[in-house]
């Protein structure tokens, strides 16, 4: 029963050119972002990367230094925040204290007039949606972290706005609340239809809840794309990192027809795509895509071939990792499927792959600092 | 208690066993002392107030039977009420510039609030004569504009203005206690969810710092009750304050009943204010709640 606004729409938001310095600090530099409607897009990546000011700047919290931000194709530069109709949720929910959890959700209705019945009606309404009805008297003091995370989703989506921003919403709560309410919110946006912007350092958290991930890094966005796309081609081994394990191969490389040759322990290495870019290169491992044998002869056919020590054996239950030591120092982690026996520590055993799973990277030094 | 290992002897029940069984006999010593200092007084100026000179109810008939009585203690509720909303009005923005400025900013204002709380009331009050006599800094100003002269000093204005000033640092800080601790993001929510920031400002900021509010005012008031000095220096025949009037009865007329009279109805005055303001100071919620 919300008469007073037609079922929310998510709106198109396209981010262009934007810049936010502070004095002499780049906190965003240049950024292009275009996000469909309806779409869930989460903003990954460390802090201090630029994602959350980039949140503010669609919220309206801050100026822009430079660039535009449209929302359905209207310019929201100098719209203040309290006009552009875009639901927040923050970091540490910001519920008014004073404000029992009914009249928490009942402010942005009555900051637009909205007749008293309506307003009553909808709260109810959005209360049961985070299935929190029967704690519309308490005071947010009363309430749980995850409680009060609810309540702060109700807040900002009582009025059907046509964005949602999260700001790291579930960053303070345990792993298993988190993982619950991850899909609660997964739930709520497909009910709602609205445009969500989500920010988190969790790239686990991204993967479960994003229809699309914008990969940061020091104010700039490294890379856009599905989780499957940033996961199995990253276009840089900043994003290649950031997603998921990996292992990072260096040494001496050269092209061959098509495909790069690296020599690493004096082993040649096959990676079957071609170079993408100028300068030094790397190879980035999946750990499911690695095999380890204890004996050389059982690698598969075509596959590269490097051995070194096994430095860890884990077994899961329902597969095992290894992490194997090769010559130089370099560790490369592995996830199998099956194994008709673990190996132990300090056993010598070769690690094996195919040339197509070698993703090939530019060496952007990043390797170093993980 | 039933246990053998209890001696049930007086000596063992002062020392540290006894300590730690009856942890408030450690707060004993600051009892007898505040009782010696501070309940003695009070109860020798009220017995006072009934016998002194004769026993009776003659000292309070003789306040209330006298206009002139009644008139000082009114101005005097009059006069603290005005010092407290102008406290109230200096040191709010000024408080909320404390708790949203940078920490050298901040030292700068909370400095700029005590050095002048560490100097003497009687400096600072003599002071305010020098700046509001007729011939001060701003009659001067407002001469030289080509206006009249103000009346400043020796009325109810200029003991407020002198009054506001000493009592400005029991206004500023409990109120920037209570600002500090409240969070700005919530003024960024409130405009997120549709709020102008003036509205979000009087909807959400000023209802979360209103404990600050009537902790200070009721520590302004009850201070102002009892001024002595300010008004003495700074005001007139009509600007009296019932201190005054305690000062002349005691200290002139030797009068000491109708003086303990005077302060125990400026006591029971004042605990009625504090019954009256009780219930604002009273909160439902918890200022952190919904920002942990």
């Amino acid at each position: 029963m919300k008469d007073f606004a037609t079922k929310a729409k998510g709106a198109a938001i396209d981010i262009k050119g934007v810049s936010k310095h502070y004095g002499r600090f780049k906190a965003l530099d240049d950024v292009d972002l275009q996000i469909q409607p309806g779409e869930f897009m989460s903003f990954l990546g460390p802090s201090g990367s630029g994602k959350t000011t980039t949140l503010n700047l669609i919220a309206g919290f801050t100026d822009l230094t430079r660039g535009e931000i449209r929302l359905d194709e209207r310019s929201i530069g100098n719209t203040p925040a309290h006009k552009r109709n875009i639901g927040v949720v923050f970091q540490h929910y910001a519920l008014f204290p004073h404000m029992t959890v009914a009249k928490n959700v009942a402010y942005p209705l009555q900051q637009r007039r909205v007749p008293k019945p309506a307003r009553e009606a909808a709260v109810r309404e959005t209360l049961a949606k985070v299935q929190l009805q029967d704690f519309a008297h308490r005071y947010p003091s009363e309430l749980s972290g995850g409680q009060q995370q609810r309540v702060a989703l109700a807040r900002a989506m009582v009025f059907d706005p046509s964005v949602l921003l999260m700001d790291e919403p579930l960053g303070a709560l345990d792993k298993k609340l988190r993982e619950f309410l991850q899909l609660e919110i997964k739930r709520i946006h497909r009910e709602l239809g609205s445009t969500f912007v989500y920010v988190t350092h969790d790239q686990e958290e991204a993967l479960v809840l994003s229809d699309r991930i914008a990969v940061f890094n020091k104010g700039k966005i490294e890379q856009v794309g599905t989780g499957m796309e940033l996961y199995t081609k990253p276009r840089t081994l900043f994003v290649g990192q950031f997603i998921g394990e990996s292992s990072v191969l260096r040494g001496a490389h050269v092209e061959d027809g098509g495909a790069a040759v690296f020599t690493i322990n004096g082993t040649p290495v096959r990676a079957a795509r071609p170079a993408a870019g100028e300068g030094a290169h790397v190879i980035l491992l999946r750990p499911e895509t690695v095999s380890v044998h204890g004996a050389a002869s059982d690698a598969p056919e075509g596959a590269n071939r490097l051995t070194g020590t096994v430095t860890e054996a884990l077994y899961l239950g329902s597969g095992v990792k290894y992490e194997v030591t090769i010559p130089g120092g370099t560790v490369i982690s592995a996830r199998m499927a099956n194994a008709e026996r673990l190996l132990t520590i300090g056993e010598e055993a070769t690690v094996a792959w195919q040339p197509q799973d070698s993703i090939l990277l530019a060496d952007d030094g990043s390797a170093a600092q993980m | 208690m039933s246990n053998s290992n209890t001696k049930p002897d007086g000596a063992a029940r002062l020392g540290w066993a006894g300590v730690r069984r009856h942890p408030l006999l450690l707060v004993l010593p600051a009892l007898v002392l505040l009782i010696l200092i501070m309940a003695v007084p009070l109860i020798t100026i009220i017995a006072r107030s009934f016998i002194d000179p004769v026993p009776g109810l003659g000292n309070y008939s003789w306040f209330f039977s006298h206009k002139l009585n009644l008139i000082v203690l009114w101005r005097t509720f009059v006069i603290s009420f005005w010092v407290t909303i102008s406290c109230v009005l200096v040191a709010y923005p000024y408080a909320f510039a404390m708790s949203v400025a940078g920490p050298r900013l901040r030292l700068i204002l909370v400095l700029c609030v005590l050095v002048p709380f560490w100097v003497s009331g009687v400096v600072r009050t003599l002071a305010w004569v020098i700046i509001l006599q007729d011939t001060g800094v701003i009659n001067q100003f407002v001469i030289w504009l080509g206006f009249d002269k103000l009346s400043l000093i020796r009325t109810q204005l200029g003991v407020t203005i002198g009054m506001t000033q000493v009592l400005l640092p029991f206004m500023v800080m409990p109120l920037f206690a209570v600002m500090r601790g409240i969070d700005l993001r919530l003024i960024e929510a409130a405009k997120s969810l549709g709020s102008h920031p003036v509205k979000a400002f009087f909807q959400v900021y000023l209802p979360l710092s209103l404990p600050g509010v009537f902790a200070g005012a009721t520590i302004v008031f009850i201070l102002a009750l009892g001024f002595y000095i300010t008004p003495l220096l700074l005001g007139g025949p009509s600007s009296t304050m019932l201190s005054t009037l305690v000062q002349q009865q005691v200290m002139s007329l030797l009068n000491w009943g109708r003086g303990g009279a005077m302060g125990v109805i400026l006591l029971v005055a004042t605990f009625g204010f504090l019954a009256l303001a009780s219930p604002f100071m009273r909160r439902k919620y918890d200022i952190s709640g919904g920002s942990k």
